[in-house]
């Protein structure tokens, strides 16, 4: 049996599923029974200062469903905790004294000023709570009073911030970022630069989910108005692994330990993000669409994973697909692979014929010898996996990686070696480096 | 070489092709991209209705929604941990009148999501990889008597099994499995399921069996208590009911239903089971449309199913009545049996009383009518016995069958039972295992405080 015990940063949990700091860990109500149904830590939901802030009245939701009503993306405007900061510090101590063996980690969100933040670390601290998260990605209603993802797209602020709460607390500092800019590893630097222990991204990404046409008003709409939101679900992923990887590609912050978020919503989002070198995930969206429960998938599905690999420990393989990224110019040129339907398995929808006859090379016919009948043609396609893509049909269409002959596109054995974009002659870069 | 309309009871009816065809798969397993599909339909409900349904309570949402991320063996797992019979399950669950009646999908649209078929498709990938995923517990030092080596004591010694009990299974038949290696439909359980399921399940090891030892010949209770920490009895219903009419005996072609339908699960070679041209079946229950349908697919030319109640009333679901239908069984419904009409020692025809319910209670209406079979299947019920039970110490009953309480305990201490035997019970494989995984976790309690 894998062991999916967790120890991120010296914070111990049973297992790396965590849940993100967001409405599921407002309250010691949710956060029990999340450690009930088997969560192995919470991020609680942020703290902030001063007067509790307050939340809109009317909806704070907005969805992206498949045709089939399948939730792909959620946005929301929903600020930090609207509950006075005595009660969640009660609550925190009281959570975290009862399940000792859980991971419990707080966010924090309060104005740029190194007074503000050194009294909530200390106020924090008494909790005996395990760590901090530092809020610096809110992008809505937040940041602009100047905090969350307004500290978040200025580096420079993130050093100060993230080297006020180094100086100010002994508790490990983790700093989450905000998706919303140009370019991740920036933000990621100056964490690290400013002390971080470790940094967890993405936060939720700006966003307008669509318009009430008969309203004319963004939507969801309150009283007549809409705002933009901050986007996360399923959808998000693609963007969040990217950056995950980026931060542990970099140079500067490749050590620099990492708590994935966004859109994790089975085993295999995790198993994704810990292999491109996460050290641990936290989820929000797949618990506010399907309940705490969720948990229970997602442990089976890692240690199944795990068991089926040979992997014992989640250390095991963290990173281990990190050093494949390779960036566009050093992928072999010489990698030859043809689509190739499979006749049995297909039901002769003809998709795969049509956006390849439209948007791609005329590659896959319609009728062979006067019947329908979808077919590659091996003189004209490329390998692009687009058929396969849009192929209704599980494993009908594969991508078949050739290696002895010639190519009838090109012209070229298929067993030519690796060769990429830098010594290609068509490249100007390669002559003038001769 | 017989064909479908040699009068009598003759074998080799059809061609070798056709009772291939006939006794294949009733329902083809789903396929890996129809097993996503299907699972994707699940709306993970909370306190699902389907696993409330489920007498095993399998957490049903779970182990879809771990299909639809491509982890069929921890699919399994869910689905084993709480009936370790869920591959025979997923194959005669009467699933249209618990899970999948129960699905919200069911109540939306009238198509809820294919719960047996993907339990299926778990639990054959599991047993595919041949993974055991159970590990026992180490020994408690106890012995634990099972006695019947159907789906209760096959669950009950499991269980205690794996709570690392060591278990003495005895079985009176030559097989294990009970109705599930004798019973059954043919076209349920193919490919030798049911036999590559008792291997699963002993493989986990710590269960000693004992074929052919039966209460009341060679084994009695008394003595196994001296020898044993507990007793489990999944005995089932070794009788049946009799008609009550003249020449039901001695009459050639007047089987008992169960009978012939155990004959044909051992049978080697189908095309050598003799069947009649003319079958007459009656009763209204599983065995009835079992015993119906097989008939028909073994070449009999007509087979009609005589009940003496309404459709609704009949003990087989409106599902299996449809298989029946679709096969070509015609069910009749209100008459009963009256008498048994023979030529040379052979039974000829059934004479049926055509009856009405009155005044809420079954009254022949005076109308008569006449079935020519060669065949008769009876197929009314079957009967718990109580042999080798019996002495200053029985069991008490309830309704012909052994009364327990939750716990599945018995009137008498250190004597647990499950299964058909039990009053209260509905004669369902599910039920089975249920009890005796209860059993078995009420057994290991009692002795391991």
């Amino acid at each position: 049996m894998a062991d999916l015990r967790s120890n991120f940063l010296g914070i111990k949990s049973p297992n790396p599923f965590w849940l993100a700091s967001a409405p599921p860990t407002d309250r010691e109500t949710n956060v029990v029974r999340a450690f009930k149904a088997g969560w192995g830590g919470v991020v609680w939901k942020t703290l902030g200062d001063g007067d509790p802030i307050v939340n809109v009245s009317g909806p704070r939701y907005g969805a992206i469903h498949s045709s089939d009503r399948r939730l792909i993306g959620l946005n929301n405007v929903e600020l930090i905790t609207d509950r006075p900061l005595e009660l969640n510090l009660q609550e925190i101590k009281k959570v975290k004294r009862e399940w000792s063996d859980r991971a419990v980690v707080v966010s924090l969100m309060v104005p740029c000023e190194e007074k503000n933040w050194a009294d909530i670390l200390k106020r924090v601290e008494e909790t005996e709570c395990d760590g901090v998260e530092l809020n610096f990605g809110c992008p809505h209603g937040m940041s602009e009073r100047g905090m969350g993802a307004a500290v978040g797209q200025v580096p420079e602020y993130i050093e100060m911030v993230t080297r006020w709460c180094k100086k100010h607390t002994r508790m490990p500092v983790i700093v989450k970022l905000t998706p919303n800019i140009t370019d991740i590893r920036f933000p990621a630097r100056a964490a690290h630069n400013g002390g971080a222990d470790a940094v967890s991204l993405i936060n939720t990404i700006t966003s307008i989910m669509t318009v009430d046409l008969d309203q004319m008003s963004p939507w969801p709409v309150i009283d007549g108005q809409g705002t933009h939101g901050g986007y996360c679900g399923p959808a998000v992923k693609p963007i969040a692994l990217n950056m995950v990887s980026q931060i542990g590609r970099d140079p500067e912050t490749r050590n620099l330990p990492i708590s994935a978020i966004g859109g994790v919503t089975t085993w295999k989002d995790a198993a994704d993000y810990i292999a491109m070198g996460a050290g641990n995930v936290q989820v929000c969206t797949a618990a506010m669409t399907y309940g705490f429960k969720i948990v229970e998938e997602m442990i089976s599905g890692l240690s199944n994973f795990m068991d089926e690999k040979g992997y014992e420990t989640i250390d095991d393989f963290r990173g281990l697909a990190l050093p494949k990224f390779a960036e566009w110019q050093h992928l072999n040129l010489n990698y030859v692979v043809k689509a190739s339907i499979d006749q049995d398995l297909c039901i002769s929808c003809g998709r795969c014929h049509q956006v390849c006859e439209d948007t791609s090379h005329q590659a896959i016919t319609n009728m062979v010898d006067g019947k329908r009948k979808f077919e590659v043609k091996d003189e004209e396609c490329v390998g692009c996996n687009l058929c396969a893509i849009v192929c209704p049909i599980q494993d009908c269409i594969t991508m078949v990686h050739q290696t002895k002959g010639t190519d009838p596109r090109t012209g070229f054995a298929y067993d030519r070696p690796y060769a990429n974009w830098t010594t290609h002659p068509n490249n100007p870069g390669a002559h003038s480096a001769e | 070489m017989g064909s479908i309309r040699a009068d009598g009871i003759q074998s080799g009816r059809l061609a070798p092709s056709e009772y291939e065809a006939n006794f294949s798969d009733i329902h083809a397993p789903l396929s890996k991209h129809e097993a996503f599909v299907e699972s994707e339909r699940c709306y993970f409900c909370h306190d699902a209705p389907c696993q409330t349904a489920c007498p095993t309570s399998i957490d049903i949402p779970l182990f879809i929604r771990e299909i639809s991320t491509g982890n069929d063996i921890g699919a399994a797992k869910t689905i084993l941990n709480a009936n370790i019979m869920g591959g025979m399950c997923a194959r005669v669950c009467p699933t249209e009148t618990l899970c999948e009646e129960a699905c919200v999908r069911e109540h939306a649209e009238g198509k809820p999501v294919k719960i047996g078929l993907l339990q299926r498709h778990a639990t054959d990938a599991l047993m595919a990889s041949g993974k055991q995923p159970f590990k026992r517990a180490p020994s408690t030092g106890k012995k634990i008597a099972v006695i019947g080596g159907g789906p209760a004591g096959l669950a009950c010694a499991h269980k205690l099994s794996e709570l690392g009990n060591a278990v003495t299974l005895f079985e009176s038949k030559d097989k294990l499995g009970g109705l599930n290696e004798y019973g059954i439909a043919a076209y349920k359980s193919t490919h030798d399921f049911a036999q590559c399921e008792v291997d699963f399940i002993l493989s986990l090891g710590g269960i000693e069996v004992k074929t052919k030892h039966a209460l009341g010949c060679n084994l009695d209770i008394a003595s196994l208590r001296k020898e044993f920490d507990a007793v489990f009895v999944g005995v089932g219903l070794s009788g049946v009911n009799k008609l009550g009419l003249e020449g039901e005996a001695n009459l050639e072609g007047v089987v008992d239903a169960v009978k012939y339908i155990a004959e044909l699960r051992q049978a080697k070679d189908l095309s050598a089971l003799p069947v009649g041209r003319n079958v007459v079946v009656i009763g209204g229950g599983m065995t009835a449309i079992d015993a119906a349908v097989q008939s028909k697919k073994l070449g009999a030319e007509t087979v009609t199913v005589v009940y003496r109640r309404g459709q609704s009333e009949m003990k087989a679901s409106a599902y299996e009545q449809e298989i029946a239908q679709t096969n070509g069984v015609t069910i009749k419904t209100f008459a009963q049996p009256a008498a048994l009409v023979s030529e040379n020692g052979k039974v000829s025809a059934v004479r049926f009383d055509e009856t009405t319910i009155s005044a809420g209670r079954l009254t022949p209406t005076g109308g008569h009518y006449t079935l020519p079979a060669d065949m008769v299947l009876t197929a009314i019920g079957q009967l718990f016995v109580p042999d080798g039970l019996g002495g200053a110490d029985a069991l008490a009953l309830e309704g012909g069958r052994i009364k327990v309480d939750a716990e599945r305990r018995t009137s008498v201490k250190g004597i647990w039972a499950g299964g058909d035997c039990i009053a209260g019970g509905q004669d369902l494989t599910v039920a089975a295992v249920e009890d005796g995984k209860q059993a078995a976790l009420s057994i290991h309690h009692a002795l391991n405080r």
